[in-house]
């Protein structure tokens, strides 16, 4: 075993530790919940929770453990929409859903340099991550998202370190008004003035991001 | 003769040292002839791509950098988790949110309130002293001329000593039966916090300011101009929540910004010896709608915060 993955078993080991009295998140995620019907988590976001990018299943490592309690809840309620996810969701605990959101956030996340407004950006997908298209009221991705799209609080989850295929589908979900859980509508009606090819392009810009000496 | 000019010399002394604490003692607000016109034609600042790849276009595009990523770039004249760009968006390009291209060409400006003319570099240094909460950088630095550079740039073509359309924030007329804070408080929880934080504290990544903190230790001081119910409320009604602007209604800007300027922020620092009272008649008495120095909840404003 490398130097370098001791802090991480230090953090399994108190994961280990804090879940013994509560639902188990690593099992939770691992395995699936108490209900059969709550799938193992790792079958689709894979055991490490860095997604499927080719099939758009998300990376959940790292995610703020109050934007990933959210989206349980809503899948739960339909607020925002998904086949797969609403009878999974449906079928956790509360208490289950916030073991395994709180499992999520203390997951290694992958590294991202900052990139904010200051730096160049050539091409429509950069533009719109770091000028945006203020004659359409759309802001810089950056201005809520944070410098890389690194993702702010609980709000504002992270874009970096998202496949394309993800970006993509929630952009034109919110367009199509599957998606409508955000906040007063803060991402539907950005999403809604924008184009095609600029949901794509955007898309690629954050997925295509390179990692910083890979994860922490 | 010889006291007088002792007296003259000792005046010459005592405003340069005044000024070299404060470049733009007159903060107060401009009168505002533009008002918002839907449909109008705003000026077009030039595009970023057609800058030319020579000296110039470097500067101007540091001064873009400072602009955007003040935190980052312009950080020892900074003294809160403010950037320029926070309350002039679109990098300062977008009409009715106070665009550079809208007032670069009104400098050297006269005011007649204190019989001074400032120049566009005292305008910036007064930014960094009261919306940054920091220190002046010398007229002659690099800060100063490559905010010029961009700002020169970004009004290229402008008319020069022409108010054109879209300069200001657009004022919005105050509510009939005035502001409340309450009502303020309420609007906040349900627009603003999830942007600036249950208690305005803004919300950081990274160790880095992304929403700003809108009142506070790391907030904009009292003497900034958007410590003004009025100019807030305008700015508010125009552009926030960021890209739903114009989505809050008269009434409910002024009472969120009546809300956001009722908490403590920096003091001012033209603080009148030592006395808020003081302070507050010379610079706040007459400058439009503000809490400074007044009673809100039984606490005197303008106690300053650090």
């Amino acid at each position: 075993m490398k130097l370098t993955h001791w802090p991480l078993a230090g953090v399994a080991a108190l994961l280990l530790t804090m879940q013994a009295q509560a639902a188990d998140g690593q099992k939770i995620y691992a395995q699936g919940g108490a209900n059969p019907a709550a799938m193992a988590c790792a079958t689709c976001h894979g055991a490490d929770a860095m997604g499927m990018a080719s099939a758009g299943f998300p990376r959940l490592a790292g995610i703020a453990a109050g934007y990933t309690r959210k989206q349980l809840e809503d899948f739960r309620s339909g607020a925002r929409s998904n086949p797969i996810m609403q009878p999974i969701a449906a079928a956790l605990s509360d208490e289950e859903m916030d073991a395994v959101a709180a499992m999520l956030e203390a997951r290694p996340a992958p590294v991202f340099a900052s990139i904010g407004r200051a730096e160049k950006a050539e091409g429509v997908g950069p533009r719109l991550a770091l000028r945006g298209a203020w004659e359409r009221n759309i802001p810089e991705c950056v201005a809520c998202h944070g410098p890389a799209g690194v993702g702010v609080g609980e709000s504002f989850p992270p874009l970096a370190g998202q496949s394309t295929q993800y970006l993509s589908a929630q952009l034109n979900a919110w367009r199509q008004g599957t998606r409508k859980n955000d906040p007063n509508d803060l991402m539907g009606h950005i999403a809604r003035a924008m184009t095609d090819d600029e949901v794509q392009a955007v898309a690629e810009y954050f997925a295509g991001l390179e990692q910083k000496g890979g994860s922490q | 003769m010889r006291t007088y000019w002792l007296t003259l010399l000792a005046m010459a002394v005592s405003s340069a040292s005044l000024a070299a604490e404060i470049k733009m003692d007159d903060q107060s607000q401009l009168t505002q002839k533009a008002a918002k016109d839907a449909g109008e034609n705003f000026f077009q600042p030039p595009q970023e791509k057609d800058l030319p790849a020579n000296a110039y276009g470097e500067l101007v595009q540091h001064g873009r950098a400072i602009f955007v990523d003040t935190q980052k770039y312009a950080a020892e004249y900074v003294g809160n988790g403010m950037n320029c760009t926070n309350c002039h968006l679109d990098q300062g390009r977008k009409a009715n949110s106070a665009p550079l291209w809208g007032a670069y060409p009104m400098y050297p400006a006269y005011r007649k309130k204190n019989d001074k003319v400032n120049s566009y570099a005292e305008r910036v240094q007064g930014c960094f002293q009261f919306s940054m909460n920091g220190k002046p950088p010398a007229a002659d630095s690099h800060v100063i001329n490559a905010l010029t550079a961009y700002s020169y740039w970004l009004s290229t073509g402008a008319p020069t000593g022409q108010e054109l359309p879209g300069r200001a924030y657009p004022e919005v007329p105050q509510p009939k039966g005035g502001f409340d804070i309450a009502k303020g408080k309420q609007i906040y929880a349900e627009q603003c916090a999830v942007c600036h934080g249950d208690n305005g504290q803004g919300q950081q990544a990274a160790g880095a300011y992304v929403f700003p903190p809108l009142w506070g230790k790391d907030s904009f001081n009292w003497g900034a101009g958007m410590h003004r119910i009025n100019t807030a409320a305008a700015f508010i009604k125009e552009s926030m929540p960021l890209g739903k602007g114009g989505s809050l209604s008269d009434e409910d800007a002024w009472h969120v910004a009546a809300y956001m300027n009722s908490h403590e922020r920096p003091q001012d620092p033209r603080l009148v010896e030592g006395s808020v009272e003081k302070t507050r008649v010379r610079y706040h008495a007459n400058d439009g709608v503000n809490l400074y120095g007044q009673e809100v909840g039984g606490v005197v404003l303008g106690q300053g915060i650090k």
